[in-house]
């Protein structure tokens, strides 16, 4: 590794497909130990941007290094010391875990790999079924299984392509807890994701919307930064207010939570005088912090006006 | 099926949903209208059961009158096509096992002057009946315009010689196949066509599956290069070949009783180039096939021609020019040609080469194109 403090430091990084501009010049810091959240809408060029990083594709611009290698110009060295794991289970299903966590140790040319096989299964907890199909195990389990199938050369760098999607919630926290524990032994997680919760155990997040990237810090600095005002009203009959308040100048978003609704937008002061009508003692309204959720769909709203 | 509760709404629905998809997949599409359209033109035209200007050698160590004549009369018969005048029996034989030629005509010395005696001198039609169907009626015309071939030669003082019988006695020999069993021909060209079929086909699948599952995206993560996949992906299957070529030689040897006259370990040496230029065509097909539907029908797209243009099913010499020369292309077509040269005629290295360099030739630019086409990123 280069004397740089960074895992990964690429700018300028630009991607194309046919003429349509998919990822549109980002540049990225992240740090050792870091678990980087990397968000935003479907089809905004979350994917695209790992498979760049690892060197699946080969982008159409930008420079920069990981884990100290350029990304132009050295992606086997990259390869050989990222884990990737892909959106779709894209191991062998007519492999038993086994011989999947056997294949990939020797394609890393692993020295020691009947005990690198063996600490991965122990890790899973998987020593019992190591026997079975991967194509027969649940989803979870074929989620637990390409995390260990990525880890298993010891990867500085793990790039993880929502990891959890179709995860039930107790799977999902345990993976989160993995993470955690990895991130704690020094290495460096870069993960897309939907969820705000996965988004909130992030230390940094980066939101990329059209291919652009929006906005990036921590969970406090993105929201923040966003600017955004957000009531809370409680009260009955609120999907009709709901609708009423919806298109009035400076409310941005209308949504609601069961018995209580939540209307935010960027200019308060505008916010405010539109709401004014409704502020009676039938509903009680209540200022609150701005979640991560409204802040990225403000984020992507307004993308969606200077981008389209 | 139970038709009680058959909507034909819903039945509706499925044919439409199949047109749309149908559709929306150009490459089936074209498959399934245009490609039908080009073979039953290209296999209408080409296939030809009775092969016609058959190239023929002739040595004359008796250059008379009657020995032209009898030329002559091979040339007219449509069947023979005189295309070298041999300058002995040992070049006439070379070029019989080399498949220059599939007939050749030897007129011995003294053979006009023993028929003007009367003495009905032999003259000697030798013919190379690998495959029986491609001589057949050539030796039926030939043996039909004997007896009165020479009749407007045989004037004056001969004229007693036409009628009855002819006044020469033509022998025909048919090399490496005398008795005319298809199976010695049939048996041998099947490793082949079973060869071509299987080794296109799983190599095309194999690698499309890769795509389809979406194993590749994963594979192209780690550190494994291009060369590593294709040759690893090829390598067993070259094992799978040689079990078939293995289980084809023993029938052929203990159930179908095939002459084995050349050398079997150099056959078995050579099914290596064979194989390998299958596989070839195979990967190639992996790179551009979008899915394994796609992958088998250009399995079939290829299979097909090598069944039919390349001298297996139908003589080879009976097509058009412009088919045989498509079928030169095809490495089945010389493929065949070793493995019947080698077990029926008992051909070498030397006699074989004209068939091996083109399959050579063939697996270099397949080999070429598959691996430029398969590429390491997913752009």
């Amino acid at each position: 590794m280069s004397a740089n403090e960074f895992i990964i430091d690429v700018r300028g990084v630009t991607k194309k497909f046919g003429g349509r501009t998919v990822v549109n010049d980002i540049a990225m810091q992240v740090r050792p130990g870091e678990i980087y959240g990397f968000l935003g809408p479907n089809g905004s060029g979350k994917t695209t941007f790992l498979r760049m990083l690892c060197g699946l594709l080969t982008p159409d611009g930008g420079s920069g290094h990981c884990l100290g290698y350029d990304i132009l110009r050295q992606s086997a060295e990259i390869k050989k010391h990222a884990g990737y794991m892909t959106q779709r289970f894209s191991f062998y299903e007519d492999l038993t875990i086994e011989e999947n966590l056997d294949f990939i140790a020797r394609l890393y040319e692993m020295p020691d790999r009947p005990a690198a096989v063996e600490r991965s299964l122990e890790r899973l907890t998987m020593t019992a079924r190591r026997r079975q199909l991967a194509g027969t195990l649940s989803g979870g389990w074929k989620q637990r299984l390409a995390l260990a199938a990525c880890l298993i050369h010891q990867p500085q760098l793990l790039l993880l392509d929502e990891p959890t999607a179709g995860v039930d919630p107790k799977a999902r926290r345990d993976f989160w807890e993995e993470i955690h524990q990895l991130a704690a032994d020094g290495l460096t997680v870069l993960i897309t994701t939907h969820y705000m919760d996965e988004a909130e155990r992030c230390t940094q997040l980066a939101y990329i919307a059209y291919g652009n990237l929006l906005a990036k810090g921590t969970v406090e600095e993105v929201v923040r930064s966003a600017g955004l005002t957000t009531w809370e009203v409680t009260g009955k009959n609120l999907h009709a207010v709901a609708d009423q308040l919806r298109g009035r100048p400076g409310v941005e978003q209308v949504v609601v939570f069961g018995a209580t609704l939540h209307v935010s937008g960027r200019d308060a002061v505008q916010l405010q005088a539109s709401v004014k009508p409704w502020m009676t003692g039938e509903y009680r309204w209540q200022p609150i912090a701005s979640g991560l959720e409204d802040v990225f769909i403000s984020l992507m709203e307004t993308a969606a006006d200077n981008f389209k | 099926m139970n038709f009680a509760h058959f909507n034909f709404r819903r039945f509706v629905a499925v044919v439409l949903k199949e047109f749309i998809q149908m559709r929306r997949d150009r490459l089936t599409f074209g498959m399934m209208v245009g490609v039908p359209m080009i073979q039953l033109i290209l296999f209408g035209f080409a296939i030809n059961s009775n092969p016609k200007h058959l190239p023929t050698a002739v040595y004359s160590a008796d250059n008379s009158v009657f020995s032209r004549t009898f030329v002559r009369g091979l040339q007219n018969s449509s069947y023979f096509d005189i295309i070298r005048e041999a300058k002995n029996t040992l070049e006439i034989n070379r070029l019989l096992a080399e498949n220059t030629v599939q007939f050749a005509v030897t007129i011995p010395v003294d053979f006009s002057r023993k028929l003007i005696r009367g003495e009905r001198p032999d003259l000697l039609l030798e013919a190379d009946a690998t495959d029986p169907t491609a001589v057949g009626y050539a030796i039926a015309a030939v043996s039909g315009l004997t007896p009165t071939i020479l009749n407007r030669d045989l004037t004056g003082p001969l004229a007693h010689l036409t009628g009855g019988t002819a006044p020469f006695n033509l022998v025909v020999h048919q090399h490496y196949n005398p008795e005319n069993i298809t199976q010695y021909n049939i048996v041998p060209g099947l490793m082949g066509v079973m060869l071509t079929m299987t080794m296109v086909m799983i190599t095309a699948l194999a690698i499309t599956r890769e795509r389809e599952r979406g194993t590749m995206e994963n594979l192209l993560s780690t550190p494994v290069r291009p060369g590593e996949v294709l040759l690893g992906k090829i390598v067993p299957y070259i094992g799978v070949g040689y079990v078939q070529v293995t289980l084809i030689l023993l029938a052929a040897k203990f159930l179908f009783d095939v002459p084995m006259v050349g050398s079997v370990p150099l056959l078995v040496g050579l099914v290596f180039l064979f194989i390998v230029a299958n596989l070839a065509v195979g990967i190639t097909f992996s790179t551009v096939a979008k899915n394994q539907l796609q992958a088998m029908q250009m399995t079939f797209f290829f299979f097909l021609p090598s069944l039919l243009l390349s001298g297996y099913m139908f003589p080879f010499r009976g097509m058009p020019v412009w088919a045989q020369d498509i079928g030169e292309v095809l490495p089945l077509t010389h493929f065949l040609r070793v493995v019947r040269g080698i077990l029926l005629k008992g051909n070498g290295l030397a006699e074989l080469m004209p068939d091996l360099w083109p399959m050579a030739l063939f697996l270099a630019v397949m080999l070429t194109v598959g691996i430029k086409r398969y590429r390491q990123t997913l752009d």
